[in-house]
């Protein structure tokens, strides 16, 4: 499965989407996912939470490990997905579609800045040697 | 450095195996899902590469003598041939070596199969051992008049005959009769060197392959018909050999199956026959969570040398009942256990994890070994906490920022299919 170019990505693995009402949708990627295996929990910040960029906001447990999830970019918590509790391993299933949290960004121009596709594949590939 | 291959790494490749740093190993974690690998070998039968084990074969004339100084569980009780034990090898200070199983082949020979991680120095500690076993204790190893048993037993080789009653047993798919010809035990020739009173000798060049779960004969009949004879009377906890194979119904996931050891050349022919008979592959990732769930302790999370296997959760496995002395027996007496392994199963949302500490009335505790469980659908863990606590009791477990409720259980969680709590 290939990165979607319509997404953005950070180095930490997450990925983000921007809504039509600006806000931002963030999960985690298809090599993240890969990497931990099955999930089966997902912890996600409480609504309203203003969350400082890079900030630890969310968790996410393979059987085989727990890894923290970071907040892309500056803002307040708008959503989260309920959806996760009770079925963790859709994020296995389909990574992009598994939205984590909505976040409303303190600077648009932040969300911009992020990764495109290509440079995050970059940082995949650097992974793996 | 250069991760170690077993013979079976290029199969798991082909495989679409996820493959991970396992102790120095190159090993499968997975080969898609571990939960759906674990439910594979609770309900049907899965396949294991554990090659990485390492087996031990002890050979001589005062072998029984020396095992039953060297090991915390008597061998004493091993009076079948091809029955096992359970047993760990224990330092002066009671604190475990390594956990093991112990085979008796015949009188003069025993065959041990030890941790990976833990070979070299457990091969070691034996030699050390023996040797000193031997000048404090040499009539246990005196050779009797005009009789050759201070020799290696030629007994030791499989017999013809039963390499006669199953003609095939070394062809695997479609292995060549070339290479099934250097199957062949031969008998090393050891003519004219002299002996250490006791051979113990490993053999990395044996590959092991667990065949798991409530199908787990049948499958190894279809995959192997030449196995059946051998095998269908068999009783669990013990094993038989065929020709070079050597084939014991034991595991490490609270299933009922096999665990088979045999020349490298030969396993991926056998792991390649299995896999036509439908048999599906499991990671490391999937026996872990099965053998957690079985209640089964992993050498190094649940025990090492800093504790005893009092406190781990073995006193079933430590013999302190008989005269017999071994080494640790009297660390073991001097220090009653404070702490002892317990389960716990989470109550509220979270995964316990190794390391985690553990709050009860009683004191502090920890997590030795800690996951999802997939029979259960919840988390699970062993914890060695202050020997105080009960069954039933609550505890808190420290999960990053939180303090989360867990249960004290008594364990296995699961076995044979199903889940226990």
């Amino acid at each position: 499965m290939s990165n979607p170019s319509n997404l953005k990505y950070t180095a930490s693995h997450e990925w983000v989407k921007t809504e039509a009402d600006g806000t931002i949708s963030i999960g985690i990627t298809q090599h993240a996912q890969e990497l931990l295996g099955d999930m089966v929990f997902v912890e996600t910040p409480a609504v309203g939470r203003k969350l400082k960029a890079r900030e630890e906001c969310a968790v996410v447990e393979s059987v085989k490990a727990a890894a923290d999830v970071y907040a892309p970019v500056a803002g307040e918590v708008t959503a989260v997905n309920g959806e996760l509790d009770s079925a963790p391993e859709r994020i296995n299933d389909d990574p992009y579609a598994a939205w984590m949290f909505k976040l409303k960004p303190d600077n648009a121009a932040d969300v911009a800045a992020l990764m495109d596709a290509a440079g995050y594949q970059a940082v995949v590939d650097s992974e793996a040697h | 450095m250069t991760l170690k291959q077993t013979s079976l790494n290029e199969a798991h490749r082909a495989m679409d195996a996820k493959m991970v740093d396992f102790g120095g190993w190159d090993m499968p974690v997975n080969y898609g899902s571990q939960i759906d690998e674990h439910h594979q070998v609770r309900n049907d039968c899965g396949m294991f590469d554990v090659s990485h084990m390492r087996v031990v074969d002890i050979k001589g004339k005062g072998v029984r003598d020396f095992l039953r100084y060297l090991l915390a569980n008597n061998v004493d009780k091993l009076t079948t041939p091809g029955k096992a034990l359970y047993s760990c090898m224990l330092l002066e200070n009671g604190g475990v070596i390594d956990d093991l199983i112990v085979y008796f082949m015949e009188e003069q020979w025993f065959r041990i199969v030890v941790n990976a991680g833990t070979a070299d120095k457990d091969i070691a500690w034996m030699r050390r051992q023996a040797a000193e076993h031997a000048k404090a204790h040499p009539e246990c190893y005196a050779k009797s008049e005009g009789g050759a048993e201070g020799e290696v037993s030629a007994e030791a080789v499989p017999p013809e005959e039963e390499i006669k009653r199953v003609p095939n047993a070394y062809l695997f798919g479609d292995m060549s009769q070339e290479e099934a010809a250097k199957l062949i035990w031969k008998e090393q020739d050891e003519e004219g060197t002299e002996k250490p009173p006791l051979d113990i000798a490993d053999h990395p060049e044996l590959s092991i392959i667990a065949i798991q779960g409530p199908h787990a004969r049948e499958k190894l009949w279809e995959a192997m018909p030449g196995s059946k004879l051998l095998t269908e009377n068999l009783a669990p906890f013990s094993a038989v050999v065929m020709g070079t194979m050597f084939i014991a119904r034991t595991g490490y996931t609270g299933e009922d199956g096999f665990e088979v050891v045999l020349p490298s050349i030969a396993a991926p022919y056998f792991w390649k026959s299995l896999a036509d008979k439908g048999v599906e592959p499991c990671g490391l990732g999937a026996r872990d969570t099965l053998r957690l769930e079985a209640g089964m302790n992993l050498y190094g999370q649940d025990m090492d040398e800093s504790v005893n296997p009092l406190e781990s959760g073995l006193a079933w496995t430590v013999d302190l009942k008989s005269e017999r002395d071994f080494i640790g027996k009297a660390a073991l007496l001097a220090n009653p256990p404070a702490r002892k392994l317990v389960g716990l199963v989470l109550l509220d949302r979270g995964v316990l994890r190794g390391h985690q500490k553990v709050h009860t009335a009683h004191g502090e505790g920890e997590i030795t070994s800690g996951s999802f469980s997939p029979t259960l659908n919840q988390s699970i863990a062993l914890a060695r906490v202050p020997k105080e606590v009960q069954t039933g009791d609550e505890v808190q477990v420290a999960i990053r920022d939180k303090m989360l409720a867990a249960k004290v259980v008594k364990y296995p969680f699961a076995r044979n299919g199903k889940g226990l709590i």
